[in-house]
């Protein structure tokens, strides 16, 4: 099971975060979960929508460059040691992580979202390990 | 040797009337051999209803076709030799890689005439067999390493053939040597002041007292900066590979415009726009013509840099027609990092890997050397939600770009139309460089 995350290029411009955020909230669209990588010239906005595709012509619409991306969510225990245990499950199946990054979900419930090479491998691996991953709805 | 304050007195001081002879008798005899050798300008001269006998001496040169860079595109390689290849010993070429290259061809007699050019520049900053002369230029296809060290050979200067570069080793023998000229680009120049610094070192360190620095536009803000920075008296020197390399025109001790060797290189200045030749004193293009050069003997060889020519008489005695610095260009190129650019190469290489031909290109000068920074539509399909890809993709635009250029750019990947569209002719080019005073 895999998630549906959407990918925004970001200017490294004085107010193009704002004025891309305010867009997606124009269009009714609420953001679940973000992470933002940036680099000396831009950046990459990955959010978490209910409807991916409506939020993907959303954005193409109003000129933005966006991506889909399958990426994984798991429930995430809140203790010493949950993090440690998925990222070894991960790495014993040789998945390499490109990026993670957090969120809370409405029931309470802290997530881990995991952008990996092999989605598959991922998720055989950590359901093998008694890992739940989580799909779209289980996150509204 | 004695100071010796000219290196062909004779030519140098010629009265004007005197060279004037001399210019007409070599055009006469070189539009016949070019009429007679050269198919592509003996067509360009037919096309015009112009023969040899319409050429009896210097004045009627107005009545020759130019010849311009797309000329050298499409006569490209041999088009434009002017003699058996056999009699050829040398070729030298531009930096550009695609059909804006230039192969030029040399006989050893055209050899000998450029590096006596360059020797008559490295004279008129006071060179003599007692000299040591670094010639930091580089060396290979470019012509300013070459023709530099022909000038500092014939001149009889110890010479130095450093090529560019490693800028420390440069500067240990600068010292262990005792150079006292030193031959590069006013950036390099800089670079190496900074250098020299940054060592704890200062001009009292180095036996340097001349310099003599071309291939690249500079302003007399960073004329003053070198010379301030390594102790020394920094002259300007003009050429091209058309006509052979550096050494077409050089300064004097007067530091004021650059005489040009006009016993091998007639200058006009004509409007860019019409062609008309324009009156001493005037604004506008450069145009050559080489005329006794056997191997590329280029006629009326607009050149696109934009100058004023004048025969006030000067301090040094040289009665040689001096060029102001240039002043601009008649065309889109750039010289960065003293490579000639053309905005339209970088859109090849855009199209060829996938990028809008929607670009920005800014060109600037920090610490006096030129930076250039290309601006990129990301077109949707080529995003991705890894930072790691995009610098890939940056990275490999940037190297793309380096492989057509020789000189390597900052890639910047931004949104889609983000780069303003113009109406009409659209601005490609920023250059903040403000290389003309």
């Amino acid at each position: 099971m895999s998630v549906k995350q959407i990918s925004v290029f970001i200017e490294n411009k004085k107010g193009a975060l704002a004025s891309c955020t305010r867009y997606i909230a124009d269009n009714g669209i609420n953001i679940r979960a973000l992470s933002i990588a940036d680099t000396q010239d831009f950046g990459i906005l990955r959010i978490i929508c209910d409807d991916p595709k409506q939020t993907e012509t959303v954005l193409k619409n109003g000129g933005f460059i966006s991506t889909v991306t399958d990426v994984l969510a798991t429930e995430i225990e809140d203790k010493p040691g949950s993090m440690a245990t998925i990222l070894e499950v991960l790495a014993d199946a040789h998945v390499i992580v490109e990026y993670t990054y957090a969120f809370l979900a409405p029931d309470g419930h802290a997530y881990m979202i995991f952008r990996v090479d092999d989605n598959a491998i991922a998720s055989a691996a950590l359901a093998g390990a008694g890992i739940k991953t989580a799909n779209q709805e289980d996150l509204f | 040797m004695a100071e010796q304050k000219y290196y062909q007195k004779e030519i140098e001081t010629m009265p004007r009337e005197e060279m004037r002879a001399l210019q007409s008798e070599k055009l006469v005899k070189q539009v016949k051999h070019v009429y007679e050798n050269v198919k592509y300008y003996r067509d360009l001269m037919d096309a015009k209803g112009v023969t040899p006998d319409d050429i009896k001496s210097i004045d009627d040169i107005h009545k020759l076709p130019f010849l311009t860079k797309a000329d050298l595109r499409d006569a490209y390689p041999y088009g434009l030799l002017g003699t058996d290849l056999k009699n050829c010993v040398r070729i030298q070429s531009t930096s550009g890689t695609t059909g804006r290259r230039v192969v030029a061809f040399y006989t050893q007699a055209d050899v000998d005439m450029w590096e006596d050019c360059c020797a008559r520049a490295i004279t008129a900053v006071g060179g003599t067999n007692e000299d040591v002369c670094q010639v930091a230029y580089g060396y290979g296809l470019f012509t300013g390493g070459p023709g530099l060290n022909g000038g500092s050979h014939k001149v009889g200067c110890l010479t130095l053939p450093m090529s560019s570069g490693n800028t420390e080793r440069q500067i240990q023998f600068m010292r262990d040597l005792h150079a006292t000229i030193l031959c590069c680009t006013p950036s390099y120049a800089a670079y190496i002041g900074e250098t020299l610094k940054e060592m704890g070192l200062t001009p009292d360190d180095i036996d340097l007292k001349a310099g003599i620095f071309g291939a690249e536009p500079w302003t007399e803000e960073m004329r003053r900066d070198i010379e301030k920075s390594l102790g020394i008296k920094a002259y300007d020197i003009y050429g091209l590979t058309e006509t052979s390399g550096p050494g077409v025109a050089f300064e004097c001790e007067a530091q004021a415009g650059m005489h040009i060797n006009e016993d091998h290189f007639y200058a006009e200045i004509i409007d860019p726009e019409t062609g008309e030749v324009l009156p001493e004193g005037s604004k506008g293009e450069l145009v050559f013509t080489s005329l006794d050069k056997e191997g590329f003997p280029l006629l009326r060889y607009r050149t696109r840099d934009i100058c004023v020519l004048s025969r006030k008489e000067c301090s040094c005695g040289r009665t040689l027609i001096k060029m102001s610095k240039p002043m601009g260009r008649s065309d889109d190129m750039l010289i960065i990092r003293g490579v000639n650019v053309f905005p339209s190469q970088i859109e090849t290489v855009l199209i060829k890997e996938g990028y809008s031909p929607n670009y920005l290109i800014e060109v600037d000068r920090v610490k006096n050397n030129d930076t250039l920074d290309v601006y990129v539509e990301l077109a949707p399909e080529q995003f991705s939600d890894t930072v790691k890809d995009l610098a890939i993709k940056e990275k490999s635009l940037a190297e793309a770009i380096k492989t057509m250029l020789g000189i390597n750019p900052k890639v910047h990947l931004v949104a889609p139309k983000t780069i303003t569209r113009s109406e009409g002719k659209a601005v490609r080019v920023i250059d903040k460089r403000k290389l003309h005073d």
